[in-house]
């Protein structure tokens, strides 16, 4: 039995071991602090199955090969896994990183494994999202979702030509930083107060796109008296897309949404909705690792908020809102080609 | 670590005997070899920094997992007690928010997993309902709950009192150690001591082993079942005071898998999921062989989705050994 218990643990580690390892691994002690040395860049995203978080790793990776730093890449099991992500942070110190990348699960979660890092000499940078307060990092390194939402409210409101917007908002997860920032953005470019007569209903959908679906079918029993969609995200576009395809809306509605995938940016090209507003992941992997290159060489640390920027992309360019076209989009989905 | 199954009657036990009467002993081999493996294969591994990580890791999995050992022991399951913890650090985070004192928060937060625990126990013990299905209805309505209550925000907790189990001090030679540790040994000794040297133990392999028998006895079967919820509500309490050690932050969206969780770590420790086999100790192990997998795989720089293969694996070899273990009595 016993033999069975060990034998079977022990073919589980080797199997696991043998063919599946991801990232180059570093190996040797560890040793913190900047000046003179090999940066080892520790990445942690909030999942590691999100596309968005594949692109942003797979951008740091080759950043780091790039520039001779040792990389390991690291995730929490789903959004709001504070403790993996904590773990994560442990587990990186533990192996002698010298920066640690993190796109933070909540803005707040993780403030206090990121302090003990940083006590002990690793620089932290935040990807994506900001921690609050945001001197909890070193710098960060994301797109200003703020900035992302009024521009996606702007070019909506620019493509309803003068005509009093009756809007839908599907917006993410309740309570998230990305969310709360990209919807109040929206509002403020879309000219709004958050509960005005003018939004006709909203849902949250976790960033999902059969729950938008099932959300926007549920506002539509409603009323199907609307001209404006604000999306936080792509996939609940695509969702919010086919909600408004089965009750035969979609030539008077505006739908914008936020990502750059290329993906979202083919949705915009096939007229599904009307613009996206990209971000640009690889950029801030390849800021971040390039960061922790230089701590390492001369321990000068990064400070404050870096904008790695935001362009809206469509075909139908609105007077007075800067944008590129889907063609231009599917060459930089994300930042990537 | 006995159970009340056990046989003495030949004079050298099977291997499937020795195994039902110490259970932790399997858990334990496999821990030892996976500690082995690890240290051979990595070297950042075997160091006490690293080893004082890998058990804070664990606690907050590991004090749910010993709630969940109680409730398997009398062949149930809980599949809400994440959800309560949840509820329950979110409660203390905005009593504390709202200005009351950190001993309140926690007493309160404490309380209301008893409240939860206490109805599931009821309805299972009254009412004669599937724990499976009380708390899986329990569950959707604990996390619902969670983020109405916290509007959907994570909320910080920065309190001496509710943030005591993370501290850290050290120890003669640099050891790290935290209260979270100390605390959740005692709560192990402890409910090892209950479940093998008291009448109640005793008492709860039996209603797991054979209800119908126990009651026969003269053993109150539901007042025990009911007592045995009580008692993990309150552990579940204790680990939401864990978890905000742990991470000084209330989120409605953590631990969504800690039901799961605290599943696997009772099934690696040995515990039968039929009920009325299984030691405490068996689940530290068994929550102690997850964290350490996940920490020497991660060391190993072995993808994340690759170590939920392994530990999956390693959850039904588990109950494959169970099932062999019970087939050679």
């Amino acid at each position: 039995m016993r033999k069975i218990l060990t034998a079977g643990l022990a073919a589980a580690v080797l199997v696991s071991a043998g063919g599946c390892t991801v990232e180059r691994h570093w190996g040797g002690n560890t040793g913190s602090g900047g000046g003179g040395g090999k940066a080892k860049v520790g990445l942690v995203t909030k999942t590691d199955t999100n596309p968005y978080f594949v692109e942003l790793r797979a951008a740091a990776s080759a950043a780091a090969q790039a520039n001779g730093a040792d990389f390991s890449a690291l995730a929490g099991q789903f959004d709001g896994d504070n403790d993996g992500q904590v773990r994560a942070i442990e587990n990186l110190m533990q192996q002698g990183a010298t920066t640690i990348l993190i796109t933070p699960s909540s803005s707040t979660g993780v403030l206090d494994a990121i302090d003990r890092a940083r006590k002990a000499g690793v620089l932290v940078i935040a990807l994506d999202t900001a921690t609050e307060p945001a001197e909890a990092v070193d710098a960060t390194f994301a797109t200003d979702n703020f900035v992302a939402g009024q521009q996606q409210g702007a070019y909506v409101k620019a493509a309803l030509g003068g005509a009093a917007p009756k809007l839908f908002m599907v917006d993410g997860t309740a309570g998230s930083t990305v969310d709360t920032q990209r919807h109040t953005g929206f509002l403020s470019g879309i000219g709004l107060a958050d509960g005005a007569p003018e939004i006709k209903g909203s849902t949250p959908a976790n960033g999902d796109q059969s729950t938008a679906q099932q959300g926007v079918e549920n506002l539509l029993q409603r009323t199907t008296d609307i001209n404006a969609v604000y999306t936080m995200n792509e996939p609940m576009g695509r969702g919010t897309y086919a909600a408004l395809k089965a009750r035969g809306l979609t030539g008077q509605v505006v739908m914008g949404s936020i990502d750059g995938g290329c993906e979202g940016v083919q949705n915009v090209r096939d007229g599904q909705y009307a613009a996206t507003v990209m971000q640009f992941p690889k950029k801030m992997a390849e800021q971040g690792v390039l960061a922790a290159v230089e701590y390492a060489k001369s321990g000068k640390k990064p400070t404050g908020f870096n904008n790695t920027g935001s362009v809206v992309i469509t075909d139908k360019p609105m007077p007075g809102v800067e944008s590129q076209t889907t063609e231009w989009g599917l060459q930089n989905c994300w930042g990537d080609k | 670590m006995t159970t009340a199954t056990a046989t003495a009657n030949s004079d050298r036990p099977t291997i499937g005997e020795f195994f039902l009467r110490a259970p932790a002993v399997g858990p334990a081999l496999a821990l030892v070899v996976a500690v082995l493996v690890f240290s051979f294969s990595t070297d950042t591994f075997l160091n006490l920094d690293n080893i004082s990580l890998v058990v804070q890791q664990s606690l907050v999995i590991g004090t749910l997992a010993l709630g969940q050992t109680l409730i398997i022991l009398t062949a149930g399951i809980d599949l809400a007690n994440a959800a309560s913890m949840v509820l329950a650090t979110l409660i203390m985070a905005k009593l504390l928010a709202g200005g009351v004192t950190g001993i309140f928060a926690l007493l309160l937060g404490i309380v209301a997993t008893v409240l939860v625990s206490g109805v599931v126990g009821t309805l299972v013990t009254k009412v004669k309902l599937p724990p499976f299905i009380v708390t899986l209805g329990a569950l959707t309505m604990l996390t619902a709950a969670g983020r109405l209550f916290a509007g959907g925000e994570a909320v910080p907790v920065a309190d001496g009192l509710l943030n005591w189990l993370g501290t850290r001090r050290y120890l003669f030679g640099g050891i790290e150690i935290t209260y979270g540790m100390t605390l959740a040994l005692v709560m192990y000794l402890v409910m090892w001591y209950a479940l093998t040297r008291t009448a109640w133990g005793k008492h709860v392999y039996a209603v797991g082993n054979a209800p119908e028998s126990a009651r026969l006895s003269g053993i109150k079967v539901n007042r025990t079942v009911l007592s045995v919820y009580l008692v993990a509500g309150v552990i579940f309490g204790i680990a939401a005071w864990q978890a905000l050690g742990r991470v000084p932050n209330a989120d409605p969206n953590a631990y969504q898998l800690g039901n799961l969780d605290s599943i696997t770590a009772v099934v690696l420790g040995g515990t039968s999921l039929f009920g009325g086999r299984g030691s405490v100790l068996g689940t530290m192990m068994g929550a102690l062989i997850v964290a350490v997998l996940r920490s020497g795989l991660t060391q190993l720089g072995v993808d994340a989705l690759y170590q939920d293969v392994a530990t999956g694996a390693l959850v039904i070899a588990a109950v494959a050994v169970d099932r062999f273990a019970r087939r050679q009595r």
